[in-house]
C-alpha cells in the first residue's frame, strides 16, 4: 500500500509541474472561476456556444446558422445506420443500452479494469469490432454520424466526466492537463495560451473561443471542412496551426486530452452537434 | 429513395414568405479526382432547382458543379399566406430528381 501511494505522488509531481497537489476537483475550480471573473456578463451555461457566446457579432451569423444546420442530414444519416442490424444480427443498440436516455454526457470515462480512457468513438468502434464489423475511420464520415446521432439524444444532459481515484485515471487526466498546459510546435504555443490566457481576444480576424464549453458541442459541422468532424480532428487541426506534429486521431496522447478537456466542462450541457464556422 | 432529399422550412410573415431548404447531394464537380485509383469522379450534380406556390413557379434557380455539397439555399417571396404548400423539386445532369412539398407556417 505504502509502494502505491508512494508511486502516485511521484507520478503526481512528475506530471504537473503546475500544481503538484492540485486534484482535478480543484483544477476544475480554478478554470470555472478563472472563465467566469474574465467574462462576468456570460451565464456559465453559454460557454457551451464556443466563441458565439461572447462575441455578439459571429453570434448573430451563427443563429441564422443553427436555424437550419447542415448537421442534421448527419443525424438522420446517423440514425439510420445506428438502427441497421450487424451482419451477426446485433446492433449498435445492444452496446449502448441507454443510448435514448442519452450516453454522451459519460464520455469519455475511465475504465479502471482496462486501464485506459474510453471515448464515444473508441466505444463505437468496439462495438463494431466485437460484432464482427469493420472498423470505422476515426475523424470524419460514418462514425461522425452516429457520433451526432447519439449527441443529439444526449441534448441538455449535464457533461458528467469521472476521474476515479485510481493511479492510472489520475495519469491519464495529468497527461491531458499537461498537454493542455504545454508549448509546443515551432509557434511554441499551448492549447492555454489561446484558449485559456488570451481567450477572447483576436488572433488575426478570429476571436480566440474560451476553452471552458468545448468539448459540449462535438461532434462538429465545421464550415470551413465543409463536414462534420470529431474532437480529435480538431485536436490535429489545432496543433497544425501551432506548427507541430498533429498526433493520430483516438491516440492515447488526445484521449488524455479530451479527458482533461471534457472534465473541465463538468455541468455545462450537451448541445451537439453543433454548427461551427 | 425512400426518404426525401430535400429539407424544407418556410415560414410566412405579412404575405411575405421566407423559404429554406437543405438538400442531399454530393454535387461532384466532375473535376475531382479518386485518390486510390486515381481516375475523374464522374461530374454528378443539381442543375435546376424550381419552387412552385399556387401552380405558379416563384424560383428558379440554375445550378452548376461548383455549388457545395449538401446546398443549403433559401429565398424569400410574396403572395403567400400561412398554411399555403409549395413544391420544390430539382434535377440533377444525370437526370435524377426529387421533390418535395411542404406546409408553410
Amino acid at each position: 500500500m505504502i509502494k502505491i501511494a508512494t508511486a502516485l505522488s511521484v507520478m503526481l509531481i512528475a506530471a504537473t509541474p503546475f500544481a503538484a497537489q492540485a486534484t482535478p476537483d480543484d483544477d476544475l475550480k480554478a478554470f470555472r472561476s478563472y472563465f467566469t471573473k474574465k467574462f462576468p456578463e456570460v451565464p456559465v451555461n453559454d460557454f457551451i456556444n464556443g466563441v458565439y457566446s461572447i462575441d455578439a457579432a459571429s453570434r448573430e451569423q451563427w443563429e441564422a446558422f443553427e436555424e437550419f444546420p447542415s448537421y442534421e442530414i448527419s443525424i438522420d444519416n446517423g440514425e439510420e445506420k445506428f438502427n441497421k442490424k450487424f451482419a451477426n444480427g446485433k446492433s449498435y443498440a445492444d452496446c449502448f443500452p441507454n443510448y435514448k436516455k442519452g450516453i454522451k454526457q459519460n464520455y469519455p470515462y475511465f475504465d479502471t479494469d482496462k486501464g485506459e480512457v474510453v471515448t464515444l468513438e473508441g466505444a463505437i468502434n468496439k462495438c463494431r469490432t466485437d460484432n464482427g464489423e469493420e472498423a470505422l475511420k476515426w475523424s470524419k464520415g460514418e462514425i461522425t454520424e452516429i457520433g451526432a446521432y447519439l449527441a443529439s439524444l444526449s441534448r441538455g444532459q449535464k457533461t458528467n466526466v469521472k476521474v476515479p481515484n485510481d493511479a492510472k485515471a489520475i495519469a491519464a487526466y495529468n497527461r491531458g492537463k499537461k498537454h493542455f498546459y504545454a508549448k509546443r510546435g515551432q509557434l511554441n504555443m499551448s492549447c492555454a495560451d489561446c484558449h485559456y490566457y488570451y481567450s477572447g481576444s483576436k488572433i488575426r480576424a478570429d476571436i480566440l473561443s474560451p476553452a471552458l464549453g468545448h468539448t459540449t458541442g462535438f461532434p462538429v459541422y465545421r464550415n470551413k471542412w465543409a463536414g462534420m468532424g470529431t474532437l480529435h480532428r480538431r485536436y490535429g487541426g489545432c496543433n497544425k496551426q501551432v506548427r507541430a506534429k498533429p498526433f493520430k486521431s483516438q491516440s492515447d496522447e488526445y484521449k488524455a486530452l479530451e479527458y482533461f478537456h471534457t472534465y473541465m466542462s463538468n455541468g455545462l450541457e450537451i448541445n451537439g452537434p453543433s454548427q461551427r464556422k | 429513395m425512400a426518404k426525401s432529399s430535400i429539407k424544407i422550412r418556410a415560414k410566412v410573415k405579412k404575405g411575405e414568405a421566407k423559404v429554406k431548404c437543405l438538400i442531399s447531394h454530393p454535387m461532384e464537380t466532375g473535376l475531382r479526382k479518386d485518390k486510390k485509383s486515381g481516375k475523374l469522379i464522374p461530374a454528378h450534380f443539381i442543375q435546376e432547382v424550381v419552387c412552385e406556390h399556387d401552380g405558379k413557379t416563384v424560383m428558379n434557380a440554375q445550378w452548376s458543379g461548383t455549388i457545395s455539397k449538401n446546398p443549403f439555399l433559401s429565398f424569400e417571396f410574396t403572395g403567400a399566406k400561412a398554411g399555403d404548400m409549395i413544391k420544390v423539386s430539382w434535377v440533377d445532369n444525370t437526370g435524377k430528381s426529387d421533390t418535395t412539398e411542404a406546409k408553410m407556417k
